[in-house]
């Protein structure tokens, strides 16, 4: 038997937040809201899996290669399941001029983990910058964000993980 | 030191600067009042008048784009405000939005009122959850208020406003490739021309303005073009929001003349405050990461669009990262020749082959591996995705392929010596410090 994708309250949170979406978009111009309808998804499921994408694209009249399409071109949507905590270290330059490579190898080394690797618990990555560069170093889990970083800040951070 | 009214920060810190309680206590919405008592096309001609220059990185005449909306056209007209901010070195529009939202919505009202305009788009960068959350409220609070919605303000002009994010991609922020993403597509830049005031968001002519730049307009229909216009200079209205990060003590947003030079804005003390201990400025990138990098002998210089342009580099977005003698330049090129190679969108030759090779040879210099000719390699890849100077003259279909190749022209031109000696000496001279760190994680 399929495996459901949503459980009821999941299924009526999508779709009374598809209706709220699409109310900003011209009746002819559903797919627009693609961006908001794959955050909506990936909001519920933590990720996007393929039997969402399909929903998506059908709820917005296009094919399920268009959602593929998009979804693969933005490094915040997941096609695949990330770990429980998504860890977004930024080492663009203004980061990096006051200790961002730092930041990454005491991650690295506190998690085990290399950078742009995964495991069930943690996605470790590199970003780009995240427009915090006066506070940084910065980074973000889960897209909460992080800043003016210290080792003792940084270790208080990692103590939250569970 | 020049001291300018603050037009921008004026509320921020101020308790409740983020509500529309606290916005209307300050005289809020009032400009919107003065503009609906006017004909939009006054309200055009104001900004015009005003000297507002677009605040996203190319300096842009404001009225004059408003002004290239096509008159008596059968389809709607859309705004764009551009929130996607992710210029490398940038973080004053994250400061806008999480500290005075309104005076961003308000600016937003006037500006549909003049285009005649019934829906604006916010596109925020999908990193901004906190941003995105402060704004949302402020659009619910505006929408509860009767400002927003089937009537502007109580007169009768319907306005939808709604904020759409995005999800982490820096070629998002070019203003059509923010369309294709706000048309729900991946973000691929189109083919100049047509621009957007002509055929924009659903074929349809559009505005594109960035948040600062929205955020300047209740002040200038509120105190008048001459008096906004007198804050600037002759070409370039008001002040402008600057955001100094790197090597400095007192890194931040501050809102400054247009007079305001490199020099004071990093040595005064209620500025950057000077160099860390022992210190010295080596290198100043003036407008953002895709700005031609200046040397410490060329610092007195107006941050300013016509003053900076005079110096072959730019005013951009207003990002300025400071870097000092401890510093390896090898290394800070290639991180941000590296962010392009990770941003190209692929769909021009040059830029998506280029730039993953300006990464290689620059990380091989960096790595003790370069050899005689790697420079001239490097120039001619940065060559091949864009000449300089002059800027813009750049062989790809957008101008992330300039933003790209500037960088790597000026940063070898104007410190050779460094690249030289690090392919001379086969290992970079900075060692394992090559940032110099200081700071919080120093
Ligand atoms: C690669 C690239 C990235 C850009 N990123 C941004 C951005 O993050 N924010 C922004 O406001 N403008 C950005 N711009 C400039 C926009 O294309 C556009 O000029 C601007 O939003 C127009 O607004 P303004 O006239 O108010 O400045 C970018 C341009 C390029 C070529
Ligand atoms: S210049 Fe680069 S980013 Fe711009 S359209 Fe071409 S490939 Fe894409
Ligand atoms: S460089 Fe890290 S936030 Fe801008």
């Amino acid at each position: 038997m399929a495996v459901l994708l949503f459980s009821a309250e999941q299924q009526q949170k999508f779709d009374s937040g598809l209706v709220e979406i699409l109310s900003h978009y011209p009746a002819d111009r559903k797919s627009a809201a693609m961006l908001p309808a794959l955050r909506l998804l990936q909001s519920l499921k933590g990720w996007l899996p393929p039997a969402g994408l399909e929903q998506v694209a059908e709820r917005l009249g296009t094919t399920r290669e268009k959602a593929y399409e998009v979804a693969t071109f933005y490094v915040m949507f997941f096609t695949r399941q990330p770990g429980k905590y998504v860890l977004d270290v930024c080492t663009n330059l203004s980061c990096s001029l006051r200790g961002a490579e730092k930041v990454l190898a005491a991650l690295e080394q506190k998690l085990g983990l290399k950078a742009g690797s995964a495991n069930d618990r943690f996605t470790l990555r590199e970003t780009e910058c995240l427009a915090s560069c006066g506070t940084g170093p910065c980074l973000q889990v889960n897209e909460d964000h992080h800043e003016s970083l210290t080792p003792a800040k940084l270790d208080a951070l990692v103590a939250t993980f569970t | 030191m020049i001291e300018v009214e603050k037009v921008i920060t004026k509320n921020w810190g101020r308790p409740g600067s983020n509500t529309l309680d606290g916005y209307r206590s300050t005289g809020g919405y009032r400009a919107l009042e003065k503009a609906l008592a006017q004909a939009p096309a006054q309200v055009t001609e104001e900004v015009k008048r005003s000297n507002l220059r677009g605040r996203g990185g190319a300096g842009f005449p404001t009225g004059m784009k408003w002004g290239f909306v096509p008159k008596d056209n059968p389809k709607p007209v859309y705004l764009a405000v551009n929130a996607d901010e992710s210029e490398p070195g940038t973080f004053k529009d994250r400061y806008i939005l999480e500290n005075d939202p309104h005076l961003l919505l308000e600016g937003i009202a006037i500006t549909c009122y003049a285009l005649n305009c019934h829906q604006a788009y916010i596109y925020s960068r999908g990193e901004f959850k906190g941003p995105s959350a402060t704004l949302d409220r402020a659009i619910a609070e505006a929408y509860a208020a009767g400002i927003f919605g089937k009537q502007l303000m109580g007169k009768p002009f319907a306005l939808d406003v709604y904020q759409v994010r995005g999800a982490g991609a820096y070629i998002c922020g070019e203003e059509t490739a923010l369309l294709e993403s706000l048309e729900g597509k991946k973000g691929w830049p189109r083919l100049k021309p047509p621009f957007p005031a002509v055929v924009g968001l659903f074929g349809a002519p559009t505005v594109v303005n960035n948040v600062e730049t929205l955020a300047n307009v209740p002040a200038i229909l509120d105190r008048g073009a001459a008096w906004y216009a007198g804050l600037g200079t002759e070409k370039s209205g008001g002040t402008r929001l600057i955001c100094l990060s790197g090597s400095v003590n007192r890194p931040g947003v501050y809102e400054c003349s247009m007079k305001t030079t490199l020099k004071e804005l990093i040595f005064e003390p209620t500025l950057g405050g000077g160099m860390p201990p022992g210190r010295q400025v080596k290198a100043v990138i003036p407008g953002g990461s895709s700005a031609p990098v200046l040397s410490a002998d060329e610092l007195d210089v107006a941050m300013e669009f016509e003053a900076l342009k005079a110096k072959n580099t730019m005013a951009g977005s207003g990002g300025v990262i400071v870097m000092d003698d401890a510093t390896c330049l090898v290394r800070s090129l290639w991180r941000v020749a590296r962010f392009y190679a990770e941003e190209s969108c692929g769909q021009c030759t040059p830029c998506r082959e280029g730039t993953p090779w300006q990464t290689r040879i620059l990380r091989k210099i960096e790595e003790g591996r370069g050899e005689a000719g790697d420079l001239e390699l490097l120039l001619h890849v940065a060559s091949t995705i864009a000449p300089f100077p002059p800027i813009g003259l750049g062989n790809t279909i957008c101008a992330l392929g300039d933003a790209a190749a500037l960088p790597v022209h000026s940063f070898v031109s104007k410190f050779k010596l460094e690249f030289q000696s690090h392919i001379a000496q086969r290992k970079c001279p900075f060692g394992d410090a090559p940032w110099g760190h200081f700071g919080g994680f120093a």
